[in-house]
C-alpha cells in the first residue's frame, strides 16, 4: 500500500508540471506581443516597457520559465500589474469566502445527493426513482446563474427570507454568515447534487444485485443495515471518485456564483483581473484551482485503499 | 404490392420478421422505445428552427427606443424591454443563433481533434504515455478559467470563444475515444489484421474507428451542452462574446443591474438557454441508451 501511495503522489508531479507549463505558455502562445495585449488599447510605450520589465519578458524564454518557476516554489505567484500588490497576498485576501462557499457546497451536495441516489435505488422504477432522475437532468442542465438568479428572486426579493447579495464572513457571527451563503450555496450545489445523486444511484443499482446482498436479506437484516452498511459501503468508489471529477465542475460554478451574488472571493479577483488584463493574478488563481483539484483528487484516490479493502495496487 | 416484391427477393426475411415495415412505422417504434431522443432532438429542431428564421419572427434586436426603456412583458414586448428600450424577445430569439452555433461548433472541433489524437495514442504506446500525461494536466485546469485566460489574451470573438471553449474540452474526448481503443485493440479481427500486414493507418481507420462511433456522438451531444452553458457563463461574466452581439449571457450580463426591479431581461434568455441545455442532454441520454443497451441498462 505505501508503494501504492508513493507511486500515487509521484504520479501528481507530471499533472502539475504540465500545469504549470500550460499556464506558463498561455501568455506566450497567443498571438501578439504579451506585453502590448496586457497593456491595453490607450497603453503608452514606457506601460508597455514597464509590463515587459515586471513580467521579464525581455529574457529568453527558457529563461524565463525557470525563473518563474523558481519563483512558484518558494509561494511567489508575481505581482499584480494594477495594484503592484503580490499575487499570493490578494489571493490570500479572497481565499475565506470561495472557501466556506465551495465547503459548504460540497457538505450540502453529499447530505442531499447521496440519500436521494440510495432511494432512486432501492425504489428504481417507480415514481419516486423516475421524479428523483428527472430532477438530476434538470439539475444538470440549468445553468447556476440562472438557478442563482432564480432563487434570489424568489427567496430574496420576493419573500424577503436572505440577504438579496452580499457575503458576511463567519467572523461576524455564524447566523449572518450561513443567511448570506445559503443561497450561493444551493445555487452551486444543484448541479453537483444531480451529479452525484445519478452515480450513487446507478453504482447502487449495480451491488444491489450482488449475491452477498441477497445473503444479507436472507440473514434478515432491516433495510438500513442493509443498505448503508453493505450496499452503500460497496458502491461508494464510484460515488467518492465523481465528488472528485466534480470539483472541475465547482471551481467553474464558483466563479460564476461569487459573480451572481456579489460575493468577494477568488471568482471576482478573477473577473476584475480579467477586465483589467492583470494576467499574473489570472495566472496565480488558476494554479492555486488546478493546484486544489490535483490535491483532492489524490487525497481521493488514496481514500480507496480505506474504502475498499479488496483494491490492492 | 412493393412488400410483396421485396418478399420475393428475400424470402428469408419474410420467414423470419414478415414484411419490412414502412418507415413511418419504424419511426414510431423508435419514439415509444427512446421518447427521450425524440423530445430533445425535437426542442433543438425548433429552437434552431427559430434562430434561423429569427430576421422573419422577430423585430430588429438592435432598435433603440428610449421611451420603452425597461417595460415589462406585454403584448407589443413578449419579454419586455431592457434598459435601451430594446426588444428582450427579439435579442433572445437572436441570441439563439450564437449559443447554437458555438455549441455546435465546439462539438465538432473538439471531438474531431479528440478522436484524431486519441485514436493514435490509444494504439501507439509510447504516444500514449507522453499524450495522457499532457492530457491529465490540462483536464487538471478548470475549463472556464481556461477559457476566461484564453479570452482575456485573444480578445473577444466568436472565433475565440469556439476556440477557447474547445481547447478544455479536447482532453475529455481523446479519454473516451483511447479507453475503447484500448479495449478494442485486442479483439481477434484487428490481430488478424496486424498478421496480415495491413498498414497502422487502415487499422485505426477501418478496424478501430468505427468502434468508437457511438460513444463518440453521445460524448458530442454532451460536450455540446457544456459548450452552450460555458458560452453563456463566458459573456456573462464579460470575458466571451463581445458585448454589442446579443447572445444569451450579454442580455444576461447586461440585465444585472436591473435584476431587482426588470427581472424579464435575465429571465427569458435564461430559460431559453436551460431548455436548450436540457433538450441536448436528454438527447444525449437517449442516444446512449438506443446507440449501447448495455450502458443503459447500468446508469
Amino acid at each position: 500500500m505505501y508503494a501504492y501511495i508513493a507511486r500515487r503522489l509521484l504520479a501528481t508531479l507530471p499533472v502539475m508540471a504540465v500545469v504549470g507549463i500550460a499556464v506558463f505558455l498561455l501568455l506566450h502562445l497567443t498571438p501578439g506581443d504579451p506585453a502590448v495585449v496586457i497593456a491595453g488599447d490607450y497603453a503608452r510605450p514606457e506601460d508597455i516597457e514597464k509590463i515587459r520589465e515586471n513580467l521579464g519578458l525581455n529574457e529568453p524564454l527558457h529563461v524565463q520559465f525557470f525563473s518563474w518557476v523558481g519563483a512558484l516554489l518558494s509561494g511567489d505567484l508575481g505581482t499584480s500589474i494594477f495594484s503592484n500588490l503580490p499575487v499570493a497576498k490578494l489571493i490570500g485576501q479572497r481565499l475565506e469566502p470561495t472557501l466556506a462557499l465551495a465547503i459548504a457546497t460540497i457538505i450540502f451536495a453529499i447530505l442531499v445527493a447521496v440519500p436521494m441516489g440510495v432511494i432512486a435505488a432501492w425504489k428504481a422504477g417507480t415514481l419516486t426513482d423516475r421524479v428523483i432522475m428527472v430532477f438530476a437532468v434538470l439539475g444538470f442542465s440549468v445553468p447556476v446563474f440562472v438557478i442563482g438568479y432564480a432563487m434570489m428572486w424568489l427567496f430574496s426579493i420576493t419573500l424577503g427570507w436572505f440577504p438579496v447579495q452580499g457575503y458576511k464572513p463567519i467572523g461576524d457571527g455564524f447566523w449572518p454568515f450561513l443567511r448570506s451563503i445559503t443561497l450561493p450555496t444551493v445555487a452551486l450545489g444543484i448541479i453537483y447534487v444531480a451529479l452525484i445523486a445519478r452515480i450513487t444511484r446507478a453504482s447502487m443499482l449495480e451491488v444491489l444485485t450482488e449475491d452477498y446482498m441477497r445473503t444479507a436479506r436472507a440473514k434478515g437484516l432491516d433495510n438500513n443495515a442493509l443498505l448503508i452498511r453493505h450496499a452503500l459501503r460497496n458502491a461508494s468508489v464510484p460515488i467518492v471518485t465523481i465528488i472528485g471529477i466534480g470539483i472541475a465542475l465547482l471551481i467553474g460554478g464558483v466563479v460564476v456564483t461569487e459573480s451572481v451574488f456579489n460575493i468577494p472571493g477568488l471568482g471576482r479577483l478573477t473577473i476584475d483581473a480579467v477586465l483589467r488584463r492583470d494576467y499574473p493574478i489570472i495566472q496565480g488563481v488558476i494554479l492555486i484551482f488546478s493546484g486544489a483539484y490535483v490535491i483532492v483528487n489524490l487525497a481521493i484516490d488514496l481514500s480507496y485503499t480505506v474504502l475498499d479493502p479488496r483494491i490492492r495496487y | 404490392m412493393a412488400d410483396l416484391s421485396q418478399a420475393a427477393v428475400f424470402p428469408g426475411e419474410l420467414e423470419d420478421e414478415g414484411p419490412r415495415p414502412g418507415a413511418w412505422t419504424r419511426f414510431r417504434e423508435y419514439a415509444r422505445r427512446h421518447p427521450t431522443v425524440i423530445v430533445g432532438g425535437g426542442i433543438l429542431i425548433l429552437m434552431a428552427l427559430s434562430a434561423v428564421a429569427a430576421p422573419l419572427i422577430a423585430p430588429d434586436p438592435l432598435r433603440l427606443n428610449p421611451i420603452n426603456r425597461l417595460k415589462p412583458p406585454s403584448e407589443a414586448f413578449w419579454f419586455g424591454a431592457d434598459f435601451l428600450g430594446r426588444d428582450v424577445y427579439a435579442r433572445t430569439i437572436y441570441g439563439g443563433q450564437i449559443s447554437l452555433m458555438v455549441g455546435l461548433a465546439v462539438a465538432v472541433i473538439s471531438t474531431a481533434i479528440g478522436l484524431s489524437v486519441g485514436l493514435v495514442a490509444g494504439y501507439v504506446r509510447w504516444v500514449d504515455a507522453v499524450v495522457m500525461r499532457v492530457m491529465d494536466g490540462l483536464m487538471a485546469i478548470p475549463g472556464v478559467l481556461l477559457a476566461i485566460a484564453l479570452i482575456s489574451l485573444a480578445g473577444a470573438s466568436i472565433v475565440n470563444v469556439i476556440i477557447a471553449i474547445s481547447i478544455p474540452e479536447i482532453p475529455r474526448v481523446v479519454r473516451l475515444v483511447r479507453a475503447v481503443v484500448l479495449t478494442v485493440r485486442e479483439q481477434p479481427y484487428v490481430e488478424a489484421a496486424v498478421s496480415v500486414g495491413t498498414r497502422l493507418p487502415k487499422i485505426l481507420l477501418k478496424h478501430i474507428l468505427p468502434n468508437t462511433l457511438a460513444p463518440l456522438i453521445v460524448q458530442a451531444t454532451y460536450v455540446c451542452a457544456s459548450a452552450v452553458v460555458i458560452e453563456a457563463i463566458l459573456s456573462f461574466l464579460g470575458a466571451g462574446t463581445p458585448p454589442e452581439i446579443p447572445s444569451w449571457g450579454n442580455i444576461m450580463a447586461e440585465g444585472r443591474t436591473y435584476f431587482q426591479f426588470a427581472p424579464w431581461m435575465i429571465f427569458f434568455p435564461g430559460i431559453f438557454l436551460a431548455v436548450t441545455v436540457l433538450a441536448v442532454n436528454i438527447l444525449g441520454d437517449g442516444l446512449r441508451d438506443s446507440l449501447d443497451p448495455r450502458i443503459a441498462r447500468r446508469m
